[in-house]
């Protein structure tokens, strides 16, 4: 059978699936449908949160990412795991005690103030439609290598099916539903990761097999991968830092207070049925979503090796890669490049006209391997290979059975459209309810809330589709810009709003403000103003990049945080006090007796 | 909140506090800062460093989310304030 058939069966059996118990859990139970997991035990609770968190930029680009960025690419693993210790701590308890459902609601209702609300639904829409960029430009690669076709035609294509996906809504309120993802999600993800970490280490658990030995050899893996890419002019795998220590730390800061902060993961907490699950939903949701994360540090330094081994023939035995037949013949290049050359996203220059595929870091300046390149008369690195695509194209590279490869497009379409659908759920209900019902039209019919709703993500997808035809970055560095913003808005005011009983209305608003706006400002003078190409304005700068302390845009929401709490805190210094019921409410909310079941209901 | 209420929201920064600096020293401690001294130590085939950044942070926040669970569930109890 055809890798092409192989892939719609699989496809198409996990789709029926997921359709088929959305089907029979809405004739169950009608109640599940929205309080999601109330009768639901933690552990499968968590495995739904898990499939909820686990997008395109965890399962498609991340490992992608890390390949590439070697020990800095642990910023990724960290900042998206340690965020659940500050939710699980700091959050996730309160905020069920609060009792009502989403984040403008508490912010409201917290900061007695409708405006406090409003301003905590702007950062909120601004943080997920980032979000949902990323997932597009995930979406795009997912489709663009399962329908066989170029990325932008993949992203118009996700863009109809997400919407479908959406609307057809139901899906995504149902638990069972999304234990199912997970499953697939989970299976698409490791079982290709044992194949290879068998074939390279001859040990079945990725986790232990990249600290494992080099198959054949009395070298250890990652001290193979060192060699390899050192001789090839990149720097050392397991030392190479992102940009620096300052910026890697506040980059993986950023990512976690941004986790958080972020809507849809917090929403979930709101729901359990009592205070004590809150905690313990949290730490299961991280065992699950730590299942992943620690297979992908294996995924990434092997798919790294494979693709290094597959180019150069003398990887793999340890001979001369300048050899003049190290690399492979262009003409002989294996099916996989093919079928992503299409997609476009893997592309092939030949630029010293040998025939033959040379891949080195073309940007190294150190004399003494551009010598070696000169003498082996190298003109310049000639495969582009995506970042985007490792994860994907990664069981194909080591020649896995076809059943593996189609499995693991079935996991990045799951992962990809359950995110984005998840997303314009919530960015839909923040317009509709919090925004308009609340707000704007309190005597709105729930048909035109409806229809709003509908309305508002109809816009979203089309906004994010444009975008994210021309990504600001790739699918995980963009979500990581999305957890900047939610980073340096909303998870400051929670924090203030449960730790600081003092602290008002004015004070949270101004720091909200302060703190996405100046994360904004310096993401938009790298990335474009609302990334839209060609209007950045480094020039302002010098047009030096990572201008402020050689800090990434993408982890600047630690920074725009700590700007929000010390605003938050100037303001509410001269501004008049909070008033004492609030302060109550406050102390009362520090308590998790006389919890009652959500309100406020959508 | 009466005098209990304090002193229970007392131990609760308390043990939180507790919790966060083991949080901060596995990864921002040994996966960044330290990250270049650990290297010169290995854990098998893996840098210790290395190790912490890749892997060790995301074993020991898993436990901690649960030794944290444990101690707050038996704090409530003791200052009486446990649901049910």
């Amino acid at each position: 059978m055809s890798l092409q058939t192989m892939t719609y069966i699989v496809v198409g059996i996990t789709f029926a699936l997921y359709i088929g118990i959305a089907i029979w859990a809405r004739a169950g139970s009608t109640s599940e449908f929205y309080a999601a997991g109330g009768s639901v035990p933690p552990v499968l609770n968590g495995m739904a949160t898990g499939a909820d968190w686990m997008s395109a930029a965890s399962f498609i680009s991340m490992a992608g990412l890390i390949a590439n960025m070697g020990y800095g690419g642990g910023l990724f693993l960290m900042g998206w795991t340690g965020g659940y210790v500050l939710l699980a701590m700091l959050l996730a308890p309160y905020l069920r005690k609060f009792g009502k459902f989403t984040v403008p609601q508490f912010v409201g209702d917290r900061f007695y103030s409708k405006s406090a609300s409003v301003v905590a639904v702007m950062c909120l829409l601004a943080a997920s439609l980032t979000y949902i960029i990323g997932q597009m430009t995930g979406v795009g690669v997912a489709f663009s290598r399962f329908l066989g076709v170029s990325n932008s035609t993949g992203v118009f294509i996700g863009m109809g099916i997400v919407f479908m996906y959406a609307v057809f809504g139901g899906m995504k309120g149902i638990t069972y539903t999304q234990v199912a993802q997970y499953c697939v999600l989970i299976l698409a993800y490791t079982i290709p990761a044992i194949f290879i970490s068998m074939q390279l280490t001859g040990n079945p658990l990725p986790q232990l097999g990249l600290g494992g030995g080099f198959v054949g050899t009395d070298m250890t893996l990652l001290g193979k991968l060192d060699q390899v890419v050192m001789d090839l002019g990149f720097p050392q795998y397991t030392t190479m830092t992102r940009v620096s220590t300052l910026n890697m730390f506040v980059y993986t800061m950023s990512l976690m207070i941004g986790t958080a902060g972020l809507p849809h993961v917090i929403m979930r907490f709101f729901t359990v049925p009592k205070v004590k699950d809150a905690r313990s939903s949290a730490g299961w949701a991280l065992v699950f979503i730590s299942i992943l994360y620690t297979t992908a540090p294996g995924v990434a330094a092997m798919a790294r090796l494979n693709l290094e081994a597959t180019v150069n023939t003398n990887v793999m035995s340890g001979g001369d890669l300048f050899a003049p037949d190290a690399g492979i013949k262009y003409a002989e290049r294996p099916d996989w490049m093919k079928r992503w050359e299409v997609t476009g996203l893997l592309k092939f220059e030949d630029k010293n006209g040998d025939g033959r595929i040379q891949m080195y870091n073309g940007k190294s300046k150190d004399p003494a391997f551009l010598a070696k390149v000169e003498a082996a008369g190298w003109k310049g690195s000639e495969l582009n290979v995506n970042k985007d695509i490792m994860v994907l194209a990664n069981p194909e590279v080591a020649q896995l059975p076809n059943w593996v490869i189609a499995l693991v497009a079935a996991g990045g379409l799951a992962a990809a459209l359950s995110t984005a659908a998840g997303l314009l759920l919530a960015i839909s209900s923040a317009i509709s309810h919090d925004l308009f019902k609340n707000i704007f039209m309190p005597d709105m019919s729930e048909k035109n809330e409806l229809m709003t709703g509908k309305i508002a993500m109809a816009c979203s997808i089309v906004v994010a589709g444009y975008l994210g035809l021309n990504p600001p970055d790739f699918a995980a560095g963009t979500v990581a810009i999305a957890f900047g913003l939610a980073a340096s808005s909303i998870f400051p005011a929670l924090m203030m709003g449960i730790f600081n009983k003092k602290m008002n209305k004015e004070g949270a608003m101004a720091g909200m403000l302060a703190g996405i706006g100046i994360t904004m400002f310096y993401v938009f003078a790298h990335k474009g103003i609302f990334f839209i190409k060609g209007t950045s304005f480094l020039g302002m700068f010098g047009g030096k990049a990572n201008f402020f302390m050689g800090i990434e845009p993408n982890a600047f929401g630690a920074i725009g945080a700590l700007v929000n709490f010390a605003v938050a805190y100037v303001v509410s210094k001269v501004t008049p006090a909070c008033p004492d019921h609030i302060t109550e409410m406050v102390e009362n909310v520090r308590i998790p007796r006389g919890a009652k079941a959500v309100d406020g209901a959508h | 909140m009466d005098k209990s209420g304090e002193a229970y929201w007392k131990a609760t920064l308390t043990l939180i506090a507790q919790v966060l600096a083991v949080w901060f020293f596995v990864s921002f401690g040994c996966g960044i800062l330290f990250a270049d001294a650990l290297n010169s130590m290995s854990l098998g085939g893996y840098p210790l460093g290395f190790w912490f950044a890749q892997q060790g942070s995301m074993y020991v926040f898993v436990v901690l989310i649960f030794v944290y669970k444990h101690l707050m569930g038996k704090l409530d109890e003791k200052f009486d304030v446990h649901e049910d």
